[in-house]
C-alpha cells in the first residue's frame, strides 16, 4: 500500500482542492506537471489548421458506441483523416501506453487509470474531465422484484451482484452504500462492470449496481432504476493528448470534438453526464 | 491427434514418466544411461525451454514483497481463499475421475459412429477461452439455463454463486486433461488383458475394474494431477460461472486477480502462497508414486 | 493341393454327438476368410497346425468368442455358443504370451476365474493354491508374473485357464515363448496335463513337433481352409500338401498311379512298392536318396534321375542337398560323402531312390 499513499500525496499537492472529491472516490487522480505543459506548448507551435492522417485513440470500453460515432463524424468533418480505436479496460490501456504503444489520445474511465499515464509523464496535456458516469441499478426486464431504491437491494432472497471493491464501479457502489448506511451482502463481487451486468442479462442475478451507460447499452435486456444515493458516487472520465503522439495536430482536433457541444450530445445520448 | 500426444507427454513429465503397466515387463531406465553426452541440438533448446518456463517464476520470487509478506499471509481472507481453492480443486478432480475415466474408456475401447468427432468435442474446453466456458456453463446450468432451470424448478438447486458452482466450473475445464491422459494410457495398454479377463468369466465391467483400472493407474494418477493443477489455477470459468464472494466462491486465482487491480504487492504474495502449496502437493504425490511402484 | 471336405474329413458325418465340440467357424474379414469345421470328443486334444497367417489364431478367437462368427455354428456339449458372450462360455484360454495380469500374484491370477464365477475370495484362493501346487508351483504363490520364469508363467497360465473348469480349453502357441531347453520340460508337463484333461482341448501351433507330441489329432489349416486332418502319425506318413511334407521332412509328389509306378505331374515316373491306380501321392524321405557323381552302372534302383545341386545346408550332422532337374528333391548325406562327391551348387549329380523306400497313397 505504500506506493499508493505516496502517489496520492503528490497528486494532492499538484492538483489541489478541485479534485479532492475524485481522490476520495478512487484513491488516485489525474496529475499534471510542468514537463507535460511544456510539451504541449511546443507541439502547438507548429500547428496548422488543416489536419490529415490517422488518429489513434485508446479509450475505455464503456466509450465504444459513442466514440465510434464521433470517429465517423470526425472523418466526415476532416476529409483525409482516419480515426482508429483501441477499446479496452482503462488499466490495460494505460499499461500499454506506458509500455510504449503508439497512441495519440487516451480517454480513461477513471482519474486513477489516467494517473498511471500522467505519473509516467506520458501525457502531453493535463487531462480534463469530458464526461461523468453515474451508478444505476440494473434489474431484470420489467423489474419483477419491484426494486426502487438502494435499500430494496438488501431484501433477503434477492440475488444482487456488485463490482469488486478493487474496480471503480465497485468502489463507487460501496461509497453509495456507506453514505446511506446500508449493509448489502451480494452473491458475488464481479471483476468488472460488464460481468456484473451479464449476470443480470442472463437472469442469474436479480439486480446489479452498474453504470447508467451500461444499462443503456444493454437495451431491453435489463431495466435501469435510478437511485438518489448515486449522486454520492459519480465517476469522472478524463481525456488527454499523449506525449509521443504520432499525429498530435489531428489528435487535438479530436479531443476538441469530444468536448464540443455536438460531441457532448452524442455522449449524453449514451447515458453519460456532462462534466 | 498431436493434441493427445502433447498432453500425454505432459502427463509423463509430471509423473516422472512412470506410466508403466501397459506391458507386463518393461525394463526400468538404467542409471548408467544418463551419464553419456547429450547432443547440443537437444541440450540448448532444452535449457532455453527450461529457462523460459522458470524465468517468470524466478521473477515472481525476486520481486516478491518479502518484508510485508508475513502481514499479507496472516490475513484470514488469504487462508479462506486457499482453503476454498484446495477443497474445490480436489472435489473437481474427484468429479473428473468419476466421469472422466469411464469417458476415456469409452473413447479408447469402443467403436461408435462419430467417435473421432466426440473426441474432438471432449478437448473443446481446452481451446475454449475459460471465460466463454463460464458463460456457456451459465447458459446450460444457470438459474435460467437449459438444464439449470429444471434443476431449479425440480430440486431447488441453483449452481451459480455457490461453492458447488466453483467445482462445476473447475471440473469443466480440468476434466479434458484427465480424459486425454487416461485415454492415451488406455490406448497404450494391451487390450488383450481385458480379453483374457473375459475368457475367465469376467464381465466387461469386471474386467475394467479388476484388470484395466489397476493397469492404467499411473496414467490415471498423472491425469488427476494435471486436472488438479488445472483446477487449482482456474480463473476465467470460475469467476464467470460462480462469481466472486470471499469464503464461498473466491478461490486463490480470483483473489490474486482482484488484488492485482489495486494492490500488486498483495497479489504477488497470494501467488507465492498458491505456488508453494502447488509445488508441495505435486512433489509429495510424485514421491509417493515413485516409491509405490 | 487337395482340398479335404471338412464335413467328411476326420469323423463320420452321421455321428451326431451331444458331448464335445462341433463347430463350423466362418469368419469373413474381406481380405481374409476363415472357413473351418472342427469336431472333437471330450478328452480329445486337437492341434490346429498351419503356417503364419493361415487363420489358426482367428479360429481360436472365434471359439473363445473374442471374434464373432460371420456364419457357421458352434456347439459345445450340445449347447449352442454362437451368440454367447465370451465371459459366459465354458471356455478357458492359454494365450500365446500368457497375458498374466501383471498387478496380481500368481495365486490371484489363478483365483481370478473362480472369483468371477461367484466363488468366495477365500475359497477361490484355496482352489488356486491347489492348482498351483499341482503345477509344481507351490513355492511361487505370491510371485508377481514379472518374477516368474517363462516356464513358470506358462504353467500359471494353464492353471488359470483350468481353474474355471472349462469344457473347452484353448491354447495359442503354448510353447512358442519358451527357449529350447525349457520347452522340452514344459512340453512333457503340458502333455501330462492335457492327458488328464477330461474335456476338449484345442491348441494352435506352427511347430509340428509340439502338435504331434501334444495332440491326438491334427487339423492342418492353410489360407483359412482345412487342408488335411487326421492322426499325427498318419499325417506324418501321408502328407497331402507341400507345407506338411516340408514340416514332416518328406519329398512329396502328386501324380497318376498305374500299378507300381506313379507318373508325377509334369515329371518322371516314380517306382513304388505299393500297387495303386488313379490319382496318388508318392513320398520318400531325403535320407532314402543316394547320390552319385557319375551315372551308376548296374544299379538295381529303378528310380534314377539326372539332377543338379541347387543348394546345400547343414542339417544336424548331415548335409541336406536341394536338387533340381528331372525331379526336384531334397537329399540327405553325410559330410564325408558330400566331400567325396565334391558337391557344390551347380554340380551335376545322379539321384536314386529304392522303390521300397517310397510310399504311395491315393490322393
Amino acid at each position: 500500500m505504500t506506493r499508493y499513499t505516496r502517489r496520492t500525496r503528490r497528486t494532492l499537492q499538484v492538483t489541489g482542492v478541485g479534485v479532492a472529491a475524485l481522490l476520495a472516490l478512487s484513491a488516485c487522480s489525474s496529475g499534471s506537471d510542468s514537463s507535460s505543459k511544456k510539451d504541449s506548448s511546443s507541439a502547438s507551435k507548429d500547428s496548422a489548421k488543416k489536419v490529415t492522417g490517422t488518429v489513434t485513440v485508446f479509450a475505455a470500453a464503456s466509450l465504444k458506441e459513442s466514440f465510434t460515432t464521433l470517429g465517423k463524424d470526425f472523418e466526415k468533418a476532416h476529409p483525409g483523416t482516419k480515426v482508429t480505436f483501441s477499446f479496452g479496460g482503462s488499466d490495460t490501456l494505460a499499461a500499454s501506453i506506458t509500455g510504449g504503444a503508439p497512441a495519440d489520445v487516451f480517454a480513461a474511465a477513471s482519474p486513477k487509470t489516467m494517473a498511471i499515464v500522467t505519473d509516467k509523464k506520458d501525457a502531453a496535456t493535463a487531462p480534463s474531465t469530458f464526461v461523468r458516469n453515474q451508478l444505476e441499478i440494473a434489474t431484470l426486464p420489467g423489474n419483477p422484484d419491484k426494486v426502487a431504491s438502494l435499500k430494496d437491494l438488501t431484501k433477503s432472497g434477492l440475488k444482487v451482484v456488485l463490482c469488486d471493491k478493487t474496480v471503480p464501479c465497485g468502489a463507487a457502489a460501496q461509497k453509495a452504500l456507506d453514505a446511506s448506511k446500508l449493509k448489502l451482502t451480494p452473491v458475488s463481487y464481479e471483476q468488472d462492470v460488464k460481468s456484473a451486468l451479464t449476470k443480470v442479462e442472463l437472469k442469474e442475478a436479480d439486480a446489479a449496481v452498474v453504470y447508467k451507460t451500461d444499462v443503456k447499452a444493454a437495451g431491453s435486456k435489463v431495466e435501469g432504476v435510478e437511485f438518489p444515493e448515486s449522486a454520492n458516487a459519480i465517476n469522472d472520465y478524463p481525456i488527454a493528448l499523449l506525449k509521443d503522439a504520432p499525429n498530435a495536430e489531428a489528435a487535438k482536433e479530436f479531443i476538441a470534438l469530444v468536448q464540443s457541444v455536438e460531441g457532448q450530445e452524442v455522449l449524453t445520448a449514451a447515458g453519460f453526464l456532462k462534466p | 491427434m498431436t493434441e493427445l500426444d502433447k498432453s500425454g507427454a505432459a502427463a509423463e513429465v509430471l509423473t516422472g514418466g512412470d506410466t508403466r503397466g501397459a506391458g507386463p515387463r518393461r525394463p526400468r531406465a538404467r542409471p548408467g544411461a544418463r551419464g553419456r553426452g547429450v547432443p547440443l541440438p537437444l541440450l540448448v533448446p532444452a535449457l532455453v525451454g527450461l529457462a523460459f518456463l522458470l524465468l517468470p517464476l524466478i521473477a515472481l520470487l525476486v520481486r516478491a514483497p518479502w518484508r510485508t509478506l508475513p502481514d499479507q499471509l496472516t490475513s484470514p481472507e488469504v487462508w479462506q481463499a486457499l482453503q476454498l481453492s484446495l477443497i474445490c480443486a480436489t472435489a473437481a478432480t474427484a468429479v473428473s475421475l468419476v466421469l472422466g475415466v469411464p469417458l476415456a474408456w469409452l473413447l479408447a475401447r469402443t467403436e461408435f459412429p462419430g467417435r473421432g468427432f466426440v473426441r474432438a468435442l471432449v478437448t473443446l474446453p481446452l481451446v475454449l477461452p475459460p471465460v466463454v466456458g463460464g458463460v456457456a456453463l451459465l447458459l446450460a446450468l444457470g438459474r435460467n439455463g437449459v438444464v439449470g432451470q429444471l434443476l431449479d424448478s425440480w430440486f431447488g438447486i441453483t449452481l451459480p454463486f455457490t461453492t458447488a458452482g466453483v467445482v462445476v466450473a473447475e471440473s469443466f475445464v480440468a476434466m479434458p486433461f484427465l480424459v486425454i491422459s487416461v485415454e492415451g494410457t488406455l490406448r497404450a495398454a494391451d487390450p488383450r488383458f481385458e480379453e483374457a479377463a473375459t475368457t475367465l468369466g469376467a464381465s466387461r465391467f469386471t474386467a475394467f475394474r479388476r484388470v484395466t483400472l489397476p493397469l492404467i493407474m499411473p496414467g490415471i494418477a498423472a491425469g488427476a494431477v494435471l486436472a488438479w493443477a488445472r483446477a487449482l489455477g482456474e480463473f476465467g470459468a470460475t469467476i464467470t460461472f460462480a462469481g466472486n464472494f470471499p469464503g464461498r466462491t473466491q478461490t486463490m486465482p480470483l483473489a490474486v486477480y482482484l488484488a492485482l487491480q489495486n494492490d500488486p504487492a498483495a497479489a504477488l504474495a497470494l501467488s507465492l502462497v498458491l505456488l508453494a502449496v502447488s509445488i508441495a502437493v505435486l512433489a509429495g504425490l510424485r514421491d509417493r508414486w515413485m516409491t509405490a511402484s | 493341393m487337395t482340398h479335404i471336405d471338412h464335413v467328411s474329413g476326420g469323423l463320420p458325418a452321421d455321428d451326431i454327438r451331444a458331448d464335445g465340440l462341433d463347430a463350423h467357424l466362418v469368419v469373413d474379414r474381406g481380405t481374409f476368410c476363415l472357413d473351418v469345421a472342427l469336431r472333437a470328443a471330450p478328452g480329445d486334444v486337437v492341434a490346429l497346425l498351419g503356417p503364419n497367417g493361415a487363420g489358426k489364431t482367428t479360429a481360436l478367437r472365434a471359439l473363445a468368442g473374442l471374434t464373432p462368427l460371420t456364419d457357421g455354428h458352434l456347439c459345445l456339449d450340445g449347447a449352442t455358443l454362437d451368440r454367447m458372450a465370451p465371459e459366459s462360455r465354458p471356455v478357458g484360454v492359454v494365450f500365446q504370451d500368457y497375458l498374466l495380469f501383471p498387478h496380481l500374484s500368481a495365486l490371484d491370477n489363478v483365483a481370478f476365474g473362480p472369483r468371477c464365477h461367484g466363488v468366495s475370495k477365500a475359497e477361490a484362493r484355496e482352489q488356486a493354491a491347489k492348482w498351483l501346487d499341482r503345477m509344481g508351483l507351490a513355492d511361487h504363490h505370491g510371485a508377481k508374473p514379472r518374477r516368474l520364469s517363462g516356464g513358470q508363467a506358462q504353467r500359471v497360465a494353464v492353471a488359470r485357464a483350468l481353474a474355471t473348469h472349462p469344457r473347452l480349453l484353448l491354447l495359442d502357441e503354448p510353447l512358442a515363448a519358451l527357449d529350447a531347453r525349457t520347452r522340452l520340460d514344459v512340453r512333457a508337463q503340458l502333455r501330462r496335463h492335457l492327458a488328464d484333461f477330461e474335456a476338449v482341448a484345442v491348441l494352435v501351433t506352427h511347430d509340428p513337433l509340439d502338435a504331434m507330441v501334444l495332440a491326438d489329432r491334427l487339423v492342418v489349416i492353410e489360407h483359412g481352409r482345412v487342408v488335411q486332418e487326421g492322426a499325427p502319425a498318419d499325417i506324418a506318413r501321408h502328407p497331402r500338401t507341400d507345407y506338411i511334407a516340408q514340416l514332416v521332412g518328406l519329398n512329396l509328389y502328386k501324380g497318376q498311379a498305374d500299378g507300381h509306378v506313379v507318373r508325377v505331374d509334369s515329371g518322371p515316373d516314380v517306382a513304388t512298392s505299393e500297387e495303386l491306380s488313379g490319382p496318388a501321392f508318392v513320398a520318400f524321405p531325403p535320407s532314402a536318396v543316394t547320390l552319385y557323381r557319375d551315372r551308376p552302372t548296374g544299379a538295381s534302383a529303378r528310380n534314377l534321375w539326372r539332377c543338379q545341386v541347387a543348394g546345400l545346408e547343414t542339417h544336424g550332422d548331415q548335409i541336406r542337398a536341394d536338387l533340381t532337374g528331372e525331379l526336384a528333391l531334397a537329399a540327405d548325406l553325410t559330410t564325408v560323402a558330400a566331400a567325396e562327391l565334391n558337391l557344390h551348387p551347380g554340380a551335376p549329380v545322379w539321384a536314386t531312390v529304392k522303390a521300397t523306400q517310397t510310399h504311395a497313397y491315393p490322393a
